[in-house]
């Protein structure tokens, strides 16, 4: 606790020293090593923008692939000469690559970094009223590891042999035998090392979330008076600290197996002519040590953005969030629980039945609460004021695809279900809809919602209008369609389905052109948020100090928040952030910092609970 | 053709430019005129919801009715039914949650767009019914998870003793199968012993290894239980039998198995779906490298007199390959007399 306060106390003297001179920072200290929450999260925001567009172009290639595998792409050769066959067509290799490549992408660099990064960073001080993280340096630290890992992934792209293509899982052996695919050389090598300084930057940025979190809350704010966001923060990085370092271990053996000679992965093979002398080896001890980061990682990525949809459905409900409470506790109960069903990705890895039957049990407990969730915010709405600004459309959006991909969850978690959707469309349909689709939907919906905030002016609506329906009917039509085609019996990760015989495939050529067609159009569609989104940043209409009429701390703060957040005394919180149409008040919210003793014609028996 | 995409494009860009700029004045004019502008696109954001909602549904329906013989597979085995039953009471469970959770959500989005002289609900908890609908989801799911693992155990039990063993090896990018031969029982192995011609390294010092037969095509019998034992040679593969509903991965350096009873031979199955070339295939399902696409290994429901007749005509290994067994027994006549 001393240790705590000292640091308070030394935040404190640093904003008022800074308020005096702010401009004597230099350029580089303030916006390249910065130590400012805003700053990184903004760095953040910035960088997990240049992937998805990365992974999102990636995967228009992969669906120019699969929809319409005929296409001459010579003309692109330019920039992906050396991915083409003489004929201009994407090599079967290559195509792999695309989608290792892709998962890592938007799973690691946008979902987990870009989301957690950015709206952790950013919210955590702001909503908790804090002057700074507790740890300012290491949150640096955090961002630059980060980078680093970026840099590295990024120039694997472009090595001999090509990026890693063992699918974003690096199941050895695959991963681990050159000799099986040309990206598991340097690719891979690359990969790993990637990972190894992501990981450290996740965990940097983990462990200053939950101590910010835990020690620098302002006076009056208990953990019961927290936004809904900052519990979801609290516990994705819960969920990485424990996680995280179990995904650098298996990453450790196997970067040993690869190149020390060591067997903890391979056993019994016979390769490229060649009889390996490995032996003793798991290649199952990878995959549980993989998921059971993997599947908190899961977790990882959508529980931010189920806070960031909590606090925007409450705000344009005009509402308090139904069932606080029961929202905390499903929050901890997913992340509980979501150690405890890693294997349900494992099935039919040949793992032992007794195991499949105790993980279906624990994977549909996690339902409950996932369930849960979903009722409270439909019963949000319920008798609101709904007022649809984009990230409220987002928002909702989110939900939709919460309910829709959870609910296949129920297929898939069901291991005699399992063992025929197993690794086929279905899988890539569930989890693109309710992790992938609904995390960027969260994601969108922060950045529409807190860009005021972050940069002081406001995002075009009519633009944010076009940019949700048109991704919210284009993931729809993405990623529903491939229910049908998993239900068929059409494996993953195939380059093309033309040597199968069973006659069903010509039937789903259309499907599959029309998927194709949605996704390039989906993606197409989301230069209209990068064009407000840069555009609003420089020429936006000024935003007011609360422009969505919010309760929550960060709109107590200057439009433009310094360094150190408030420029005087942090406001002291009164209240929980959910009174939003108090029957009595004079307006239809009541911010945090708003005194009982100010509302007296508002106030209810059991506020005092709250 | 290039030309009219990239006018379409233009055209696009121009229109999105003028919503765009229209946004803009308008937010820039008085009060008053933002306001109404609020409201109505307020409205129809929320009727937008209806629609979409209207319409995806109607394309749901319409597609899973159209195009049912396309997306469904037929089934071939015994424990098929069961699966199949158990995934379509699934599918009514959580097509009915769908269905009626969305409509509520955008219902109640249209219902409680904003007006300016309403105030929401001030509703912050209702035990009763957050316990309602904690309750039901858990007791749907117990009986859905229970009746699963009560077929799960049943699906990967033993397999009973007069299951057709037969050996599938996966490696890239192929498969290769071994029958045990007259004597019933398959021989030994050893993966040091694998090479271009002995493919899944069968260990010949092992004398039931020396009737084993490895055939272009797996043939299985109709009605008997068949049981895969399953290896792989350099990566992890997967056996993937969609009509049989059955699948589990070949894993190298760790011996799986799945068994199952088939219930319709190749021609029966031919006639049902209507297609002369129809095959029942192993089709590999997990990522395992360049041709990881084209890995698939036939495999021939027989009746079970055919499938008899089938097995008995089947040269053994040895005999195919006279020249590696004469080589192998010279080499290792020394390695034999060492130990002994």
């Amino acid at each position: 606790m001393k240790v705590t306060k000292i640091s308070k106390k030394n935040v404190l003297i640093d904003n008022d020293d800074h308020h005096d001179d702010h401009h004597e920072q230099s350029f580089i200290r303030k916006y390249i090593f910065s130590e400012d929450h805003k700053t990184i999260a903004k760095q953040f925001l910035i960088s997990g923008i240049f992937w998805a567009i990365i992974g999102g172009a990636l995967s228009s290639l992969f669906r120019i692939q699969l929809g319409f595998p005929d296409t001459d792409l010579s003309s692109f050769s330019l920039i992906i000469g050396n991915w083409l066959t003489p004929q201009g067509k994407i090599d079967p290799e290559v195509y792999l690559a695309l989608i290792t490549m892709h998962g890592t992408i938007m799973v690691f660099f946008v979902l987990t970094a870009g989301l957690s990064g950015t709206f952790s960073n950013f919210l955590i001080p702001l909503q908790i009223g804090a002057r700074d993280m507790a740890s300012g340096f290491l949150n640096m630290l955090s961002y630059w590891f980060f980078f680093l890992s970026s840099i590295i992934m990024f120039i694997s792209i472009f090595v001999e042999g090509g990026p890693a293509s063992g699918g974003w899982t690096i199941y050895p052996p695959l991963s681990a035998l050159p000799q099986a695919v040309s990206g598991s050389g340097m690719g891979m090598t690359l990969w790993l090392l990637s990972m190894v300084f992501f990981i450290v930057s996740a965990l940097l940025g983990a462990l200053n979330y939950i101590t910010t979190i835990i020690n620098l809350r302002t006076e009056g704010m208990s953990f019961f008076r927290m936004p809904l966001t900052i519990w979801a923060f609290l516990v994705t990085a819960i969920l990485g600290v424990l996680s995280f370092p179990v995904l650098l271990s298996a990453s450790l053996l196997l970067v040993m197996d690869r190149s020390f000679g060591t067997s903890f992965y391979l056993s019994d093979i016979y390769i490229a002519g060649e009889v390996l002398s490995n032996q003793g080896g798991s290649a199952i001890l990878f995959q549980h040590l993989f998921w059971f980061l993997g599947h908190p990682e899961v977790y990882i990525v959508i529980l931010p953005s189920l806070g960031i949809t909590s606090e925007v459905i409450a705000t344009c409900s005009r509402k308090p969030i139904f069932g606080y409470k029961a929202m905390v506790y499903s929050i901890f109960g997913i992340g509980v629980l979501s150690f405890v069903v890693w294997a349900h990705h494992m099935f039919i890895s040949g793992m032992n039945p007794f195991l499949g039957s105790v993980f279906t049990i624990l994977t549909v407990i996690i339902a409950v609460p996932s369930a849960i969730k979903a009722f409270n915010y439909i019963a949000t709405l319920w008798r609101g004021n709904i007022i649809f600004t984009p990230a409220m459309l987002f928002s909702i959006g989110l939900v939709s695809f919460f309910i829709s991909g959870g609910l296949t969850g129920i297929y898939l978690g069901n291991s005699v279900l399992d063992i025929n959707l197993h690794d086929t469309y279905f899988v890539v349909a569930h989890f693109h809809i309710v992790m992938g689709s609904a995390s960027f939907f969260g994601l969108f919906a922060g950045v529409y919602h807190w860009f005021p905030k972050m940069f002081g002016r406001m995002m075009n609506r009519s633009l944010g209008y076009i940019h949700f329906w048109i991704t919210f009917i284009g993931a729809y039509l993405v990623f529903f369609p491939l229910h049908y085609i998993g239900i068929a019996g059409f494996p993953r990760r195939y380059y093309s389905f033309t040597n199968f015989e069973t006659g069903k495939i010509e039937s789903f050529m259309d499907l599959n052109v029309f998927v194709s067609i949605a996704a390039i159009i989906t993606f197409v569609a989301q230069f209209i948020f990068l064009f407000n989104f840069f555009y609003s940043m420089y020429r936006g209409r000024k935003a007011s100090k609360n422009p969505w009429k919010s309760n929550t701390l960060e709109w107590t703060t200057p439009i433009n928040p310094g360094h150190g957040n408030w420029p005087g005394k942090i406001p002291k919180v009164e209240r929980w952030p959910y009174d939003y149409s108090k029957p009595g008040a004079k307006e239809d919210f009541i911010p945090q910092d708003v005194s009982y003793s100010d509302t007296p014609e508002s106030n209810l028996p059991d506020d005092k609970f709250h | 053709m290039n030309g009219i995409f990239l006018l379409v494009g233009f055209l696009l860009i121009v229109v999105l430019f003028q919503i765009f700029r229209s946004n803009e004045i308008l937010s820039a004019a008085t009060k008053k005129i933002s306001k109404s502008f609020e409201d109505t696109t307020n409205s129809i954001n929320a009727i937008l919801g209806v629609i979409f909602l209207f319409t995806f549904f109607i394309g749901i329906f319409w597609y899973s009715i159209k195009e049912f013989d396309n997306y469904y597979l037929p089934i071939a085995s015994e424990h098929a039914p069961d699966i199949e039953f158990l995934f379509w009471v699934t599918t009514a469970i959580t097509f009915v949650v769908f269905l009626i959770t969305q409509i509520i959500m955008f219902y109640f989005g249209y219902k409680y767009r904003f007006k300016e002289n309403r105030k929401a609900h001030y509703y912050p908890e209702n035990h009763k019914l957050e316990i309602i609908w904690t309750v039901i989801p858990a007791i749907v799911l117990t009986v859905l998870v229970g009746w699963g693992l009560v077929k799960w155990n049943q699906i990967m039990s033993p397999a009973p003793e007069n299951a057709e063993v037969i050996e599938v090896v996966g490696y890239q990018f192929a498969w290769a199968s071994r029958y045990p031969g007259p004597d019933n029982k398959l021989g030994s192995y050893n993966y040091k012993l694998t090479d271009v011609e002995n493919i899944v390294g069968i260990d010949f010092s092992d004398s039931s290894s020396l009737d084993d037969f490895m055939p272009r095509e797996i043939h299985i019998p109709k009605g008997k239980p068949v049981l895969f034992k399953i290896r792989a040679r350099d990566v992890i593969h997967s056996v993937y039998m969609p009509y049989f509903r059955t699948q589990m991965n070949a894993v190298p350096g760790m011996p799986t198995q799945l068994w199952f009873v088939p219930t319709k031979t190749t021609a029966e199955m031919r006639e049902e779906t209507g297609n002369e070339n129809f095959n029942y295939e192993i089709i590999c399902n997990k990522i395992c490298g360049r041709a990881h696409f084209s890995m698939k290994h036939t495999v021939v429901v027989d009746e079970e007199w055919e499938y008899n007749k089938w097995k008995n005509s089947q040269d053994s290994w040895i005999k195919k390959n006279p020249d590696y067994f004469a080589n192998f027994l010279k080499n290792n006549a020394n390695d034999l007399a060492g130990i002994k």
